[in-house]
């Protein structure tokens, strides 16, 4: 399988503060990662460098055998991503900000591609409603629907489901792996919502305080702690010392 | 009435204003400013311009005012383009686009263009109509300086992009400051003699000083001052590169210091 994603040694600093410490960590094509840990570990650090948001300190992030910096806007084409921290502009309709993000990322036929969005995620009913005016589940499908506008290869998906209620979170998963399996593309995941993880994940990559403290599918962590339920697990590593590497 | 609400509402102002550069600047410096330009008006009026003869006094002042405008409203345009993507909490986005900066300044600079023009053509007539002020009269004569006028615009429009990115969203004040910052120097309403001579020597590295001048003296004499057209380019491109370079500088920096997504938390 192609590696889709390589990170090495991948480093952040803020003056004292080591956001990400020396992570290396690999994702293949048609892989789902998930990228957990407690808040301030790291994840988003990462996940906006994996985006040039932010400058790395030191190490390496290549993305199908290319230097992300040296390729930024070819690379940044075949990926896309949904996070939190990134609203659609509330002063446009869910049909104009989708043809505006087609556009962006070079879609051709982005009218088409922006009308099969909108049915993809059920959207259609709220084409032509202000974004502004959306609920926080309505704008968080939005959000998603925006991150396969480009039919991305590498998707990175900050707490996608986060402020959705369970129903509708389990629809846009449905949706989400579904879009995933049809374009093989590779997907960085992150939640803390530990059933999601478990549904999701082909394999779990561990942070705390910026380090990877474990790196394996979710039935290998669940052997390894003797544990049925990943919730636990995740409070088990999260209180563990940096130094005791699982 | 309850004193402490008050009290709550004036506290919360207080610590919002003594916190921000820009706000505090913004108290301070667009009264300095008018306090520059309405000195330099009055002087004018009472002192120089009588002693240089008959002036057309609606002609002058008014397509001055017409063409601070158009400065006005490029660099603003600008400015509040990229503001606006802030404002929505859309500049993650933006940035983590494969939109090049060279394209999103062309972007900028192609909806900056169409918002002057619309402006220009709408306030042109308007002139006529109230005050039988016809700039297109004024001709080819005028060319040379609106295109600077633009362009100096959108230097000035990528400077503040470049300052919100570094200082955050509070920053955007500066949008609508910076071109008012630059109106009491740059001789637009009022020769740059009005100046005490130390000020026009420091004056002179004004783009705006050289494209305001130079169009005074093209409506009063029906001539294209070639040294102020020269000046005005030249100070102009090397405003561009330095403008460019600022911005990229910026970036730089915002990306190694984690300020971009500092913008959409602010």
């Amino acid at each position: 399988m192609t590696t889709v994603l390589s990170v090495r040694n991948l480093t952040k600093q803020y003056n004292n503060l080591t956001a990400v410490n020396r992570i290396s960590f690999e994702i293949k094509e048609g892989e789902i990662v998930s990228l957990l840990g407690p808040n301030g570990a790291g994840k988003t650090t990462t996940i906006q460098m994996l985006l040039d948001l932010v400058s790395p300190t030191s190490g390496d992030i290549e993305i199908f055998g290319k230097n992300l910096k040296e390729h930024r806007e070819e690379l940044l084409s075949m990926m896309n991503f949904t996070g939190p921290y990134s609203l659609l502009p509330y002063n446009l309709t869910p049909k104009e900000g989708l043809t505006v993000f087609a556009l962006l990322y070079g879609v051709r036929d982005y009218k088409e591609r922006a009308k099969f969005l909108l049915d993809e995620f059920d959207l259609a009913g709220l084409a032509n409603k202000k974004i502004g005016q959306l609920s926080s589940g309505e704008h968080m499908r939005l959000g998603v629907a925006k991150a396969f506008v480009n039919n991305p290869r590498l998707l990175l998906l900050d707490e996608p489901t986060a402020s959705l209620d369970p129903a509708t979170a389990q629809e846009l998963r449905a949706k989400i792996l579904k879009r995933v399996q049809e374009s093989s593309g590779a997907v960085l995941w992150t939640s803390h919502n530990m059933r999601e993880i478990e549904i999701v994940s082909d394999r779990i990559v561990f942070l705390s305080r910026g380090q990877i403290i474990a790196d394996a599918t979710p039935q290998t962590l669940k052997k390894r702690f003797g544990q049925e339920d990943l919730e636990e697990i995740f409070i088990t590593i999260a209180k563990k010392p940096i130094s005791k590497s699982l | 009435m309850n004193f402490l609400h008050i009290l709550g509402i004036f506290y919360r102002n207080v610590v919002i204003i003594r916190r921000s550069v820009p706000k505090l600047f913004s108290l301070f410096g667009f009264i300095t400013v008018e306090l520059f330009l309405w000195g330099f008006v009055t002087l004018w009026v009472e002192t120089v311009a009588p002693a240089d003869g008959n002036y057309d006094f609606m002609l002058l002042i008014l397509s001055a005012f017409i063409f601070w405008s158009v400065f006005d409203l490029s660099q603003r345009s600008f400015g509040v383009s990229f503001l606006e993507e802030v404002w929505s909490r859309n500049i993650i986005n933006l940035f983590a686009s494969p939109v090049k900066l060279s394209e999103l300044i062309l972007g900028f600079a192609l909806i900056g263009v169409a918002q002057v023009l619309l402006a220009f053509f709408y306030v042109t007539p308007l002139a006529f109509l109230l005050y039988t002020l016809n700039i297109w009269d004024l001709g080819l004569y005028i060319i040379p300086f609106f295109m600077n006028i633009l362009v100096f615009g959108w230097v000035l429009g990528v400077v503040t992009i470049g300052l919100v990115v570094r200082f955050g969203p509070s920053a955007d004040i500066l949008a609508f400051f910076i071109p008012f910052l630059l109106l009491p120097f740059s001789a637009v309403y009022y020769p740059i003699s009005v100046f005490p001579p130390l000020l026009q020597k420091l004056t002179f590295v004004l783009p705006t000083r050289h494209m305001f001048e130079g169009m005074r003296i093209a409506i009063a004499e029906g001539i294209v001052p070639l040294h102020n057209v020269f000046w005005a380019s030249a100070l102009n491109l090397i405003c561009v590169l330095l403008g460019f370079l600022f911005l990229y500088w910026m970036l730089r920096l915002a990306r190694t210091k984690g300020y971009l997504s500092r913008l959409v938390q602010d």
